[in-house]
């Protein structure tokens, strides 16, 4: 590879944008693949702030029985809206839009995306779908309270704003797809010389394999969301019994997409991991080949378990049964990872930074968050605990403890090449350990809660479940400070952060082979390939990296 | 036909005639989708609806989005993704079938 360049005394992206104008409009009409997932960092990460302080909404209803601070019909809507904007607004767009597009073409050795033009519009319809939301909770009918499933016959006899709220994940789904498409012909096309397929970071087979789930899997979508807003217009019938209709054809239509897409939320999350654990243990990936399948796996088995969310909603006997055993074998290749990562760490060298110690949690939430998603997967015990707090104690494992965390640590990780400063190595794993804590404080109890048969999506609940909802609620609060110390840190080390080094960690992936932040074209001479992706042995001859 | 001299050609061009004619074509599956509707096939009518279904979306991709002049990569993943959706009905009809 080449060999991590000293900065030469040249412009960085942030001093030299792809348009002539200055100021705001410079980043809002820039093509830069670099300033785009910036945009969409400050885009998402707002979001999620938001979404994070309903949560906390949520959690103080419910901290005793009965009426806490909000009615039962605004917790309904609060519910819908945390749902609706952490899975579509953060989860999904999170790390392919924010760190595919900074760092998909810098490990490629690219200039930028294939297509630079559509990346930011992308980024623009994101913002319309995202606005359009908002504008759906003013609107007279009310904010959207079906939950952020839209199951009919509900959400078409509601009276809330479903149309334009559905309408808005409809627009959103574009942005998706288009990123999608931007990714595939930018692995494709627009690879270093040298680099073969096997050559590419893993990261970049992780966002390669979500980006093919975004372009197939998200127009089935799409189309749902038409037939409901038709449904809601017109009243055809298409999931009416009375009229022909098939109730049950809503819950497959939604799944068959909503599925694939928790695997756009994990797989670029477990690529970031495949990153972080190699350079903190400084030891060439375990299993490199079995992993970068393994994505290509993931993503085509997890087309085949849509209906294990719908064992309880009149599927048959024989559908339920083959749904489950795919969804124990969709486990396999999950297994794969988490065996590869840990012998990866087997004897190296490991350097316990904040993004490696982010990626511990990770491991640790994830793994709960899985098995516990086999219990679900099971047909006798997902009866039992269906719609309960038991799935939402499983999915916030996964989603949060699994994805979230990784996007934090990703952000650790990427920090000092994004904007060139340093972040305050301390807090962030006062963090880390805090987020740990809290995050078992805040879900854990409601696994218990599930199983003892608290139903998800009440208001109000038994006395016998007044501890355990006070120690969540308790969680959600540390969960609040944990994010107060991460934003405070990170935006601190932005304005007064010491410059950092240009290869703090000693990467030896492409990115780390350019200055930091990177010029506006990336590499001042194009790279070409020679070694394998995690070949440790090229730090020595990198210049940019100093051992401490 | 003219595109069929020159199937590997880069810039290929169909002619007008062809396209009006896979026009055509399509109107006309698709009266006979809405015609068969109205016949009872009993259990047949969905096949039959998803077959004439198929041709029209194999007309539409091989001339009018230009797969079958195109390079063969191209076909690899639509026929990955052609796969996918095949699963996706066969698995839906695991459900739609044996439902009591
Ligand atoms: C401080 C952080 C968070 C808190 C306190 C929190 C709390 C909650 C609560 C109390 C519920 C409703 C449970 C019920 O009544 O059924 C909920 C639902 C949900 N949460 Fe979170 N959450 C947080 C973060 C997240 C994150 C990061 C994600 C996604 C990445 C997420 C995704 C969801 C989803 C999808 C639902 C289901 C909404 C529905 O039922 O339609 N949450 N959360």
């Amino acid at each position: 590879m080449a060999n991590g360049a000293a900065a030469v005394a040249e412009k960085t992206f942030y001093e030299e944008g792809t348009s002539s104008r200055k100021g705001i409009l410079g980043w809002l009409l820039s093509t830069d693949h670099k300033r785009i997932g910036l945009l969409y960092l400050g885009a998402v990460g707002s979001f999620f702030i938001v979404g994070v302080i309903l949560g906390i909404l949520m959690r103080l209803e419910l901290i005793a029985p009965g009426k806490t601070i909000m009615e039962p019909q605004t917790y309904n809507a609060v519910f819908t809206l945390h749902g609706v904007i952490m899975i579509f607004l953060f989860i999904i767009p999170g790390i392919p839009a924010v760190f595919g597009n900074f760092f998909l073409p810098l490990q490629l050795g690219a200039k930028d995306v294939a297509f630079p033009r559509l990346n930011l519009l992308s980024w623009y319809i994101y913002i319309i779908g995202a606005i359009l939301v908002l504008i759906s909770l003013v609107l007279p009918g009310g904010p959207l309270d079906t939950g952020w499933t839209f199951y009919i016959p509900y959400s078409v006899r509601t009276g809330a704003n479903v149309s334009l709220a559905i309408f808005a994940a409809f627009v959103l789904g574009f942005s998706s797809i288009l990123t999608g498409l931007n990714f595939i012909t930018t692995v494709h096309r627009m690879r270093a010389p040298g680099m073969g397929f096997f050559k590419m970071p893993l990261f970049v087979w992780a966002t390669y394999a979500t980006a093919w789930i975004q372009v197939i899997a998200t127009p089935i979508i799409g189309i749902t969301i038409l037939l409901v807003i038709l449904e809601r217009v017109f009243g055809v019938g298409i999931f009416d019994p009375a009229l022909g209709g098939d109730p049950i054809l809503y819950q497959h239509l939604f799944w068959i997409y909503s599925h694939p897409a928790v695997y756009i939320m994990i797989l670029p999350a477990m690529g970031v991991v495949s990153e972080i654990i190699p350079t903190f243990a400084r030891r060439t990936i375990f299993g490199y080949k079995a992993i970068a399948i393994s994505s290509l796996a993931i993503a085509f088995v997890g087309y085949l378990v849509w209906a294990h969310h719908m064992f309880v909603s009149g599927l048959s006997d024989t559908s339920a049964m083959i749904f489950s055993l795919l969804t124990f074998i969709v486990a396999l290749p999950s297994g794969v990872k988490i065996f590869n990562w840990v012998a990866t760490m087997y004897k190296g060298s490991i350097d316990p930074k904040p993004p490696f110690i982010w990626v511990m949690v990770f491991i640790f939430l994830f793994s709960i968050g899985g098995l516990t998603g086999l219990v679900l997967g099971s047909l006798a015990t997902d009866v039992h605990l269906h719609d309960t707090y038991f799935v939402v104690a499983h999915f916030h494992y996964v989603m949060f403890g699994g994805t979230g965390t990784i996007f934090f640590a990703a952000l650790f990780y990427w920090y000092p090449k994004m904007f060139g400063k340093m972040y305050s190595i301390k807090w962030a794993n006062i963090a880390a350990a805090l987020f740990f804590v809290a995050f078992n404080a805040l879900y854990f109890p409601k696994f218990i809660m599930g199983y003892m048969g608290m139903p998800r999506r009440y208001y109000d609940y038994l006395p016998e479940f007044a501890d355990l909802q006070l120690i969540s609620t308790i969680g959600s609060w540390l969960m609040g400070i944990t994010m107060i110390i991460i934003f405070w840190n990170l935006i601190h080390a932005l304005l007064k952060g010491p410059k950092s080094k240009e290869n703090p960690w000693g990467g030896v992936t492409l990115e780390w082979h350019t200055s930091s932040p990177p010029p506006l074209e990336n590499f001042h001479v194009i790279p070409t390939v020679t070694h394998e992706p995690y070949d440790f042995s090229q730090l020595k001859e990198m210049k940019n990296y100093e051992s401490d | 036909m003219e595109y069929e001299k020159q199937t590997e050609h880069k810039h290929h061009h169909v002619g007008y005639g062809t396209l009006i004619l896979i026009w055509v074509a399509l109107i006309a599956l698709t009266s006979i989708t809405v015609t068969i509707a109205g016949i009872s096939l009993g259990s047949y009518t969905l096949f039959v609806a998803l077959f004439i279904a198929a041709i029209k979306s194999s007309l539409v991709i091989n001339i009018f989005m230009h797969i079958k002049f195109d390079e063969p990569i191209f076909k690899v993943f639509l026929i990955v993704s052609g796969f996918t959706l095949i699963v996706i009905f066969i698995l839906t009809f695991s459900d739609f079938i044996y439902r009591g």
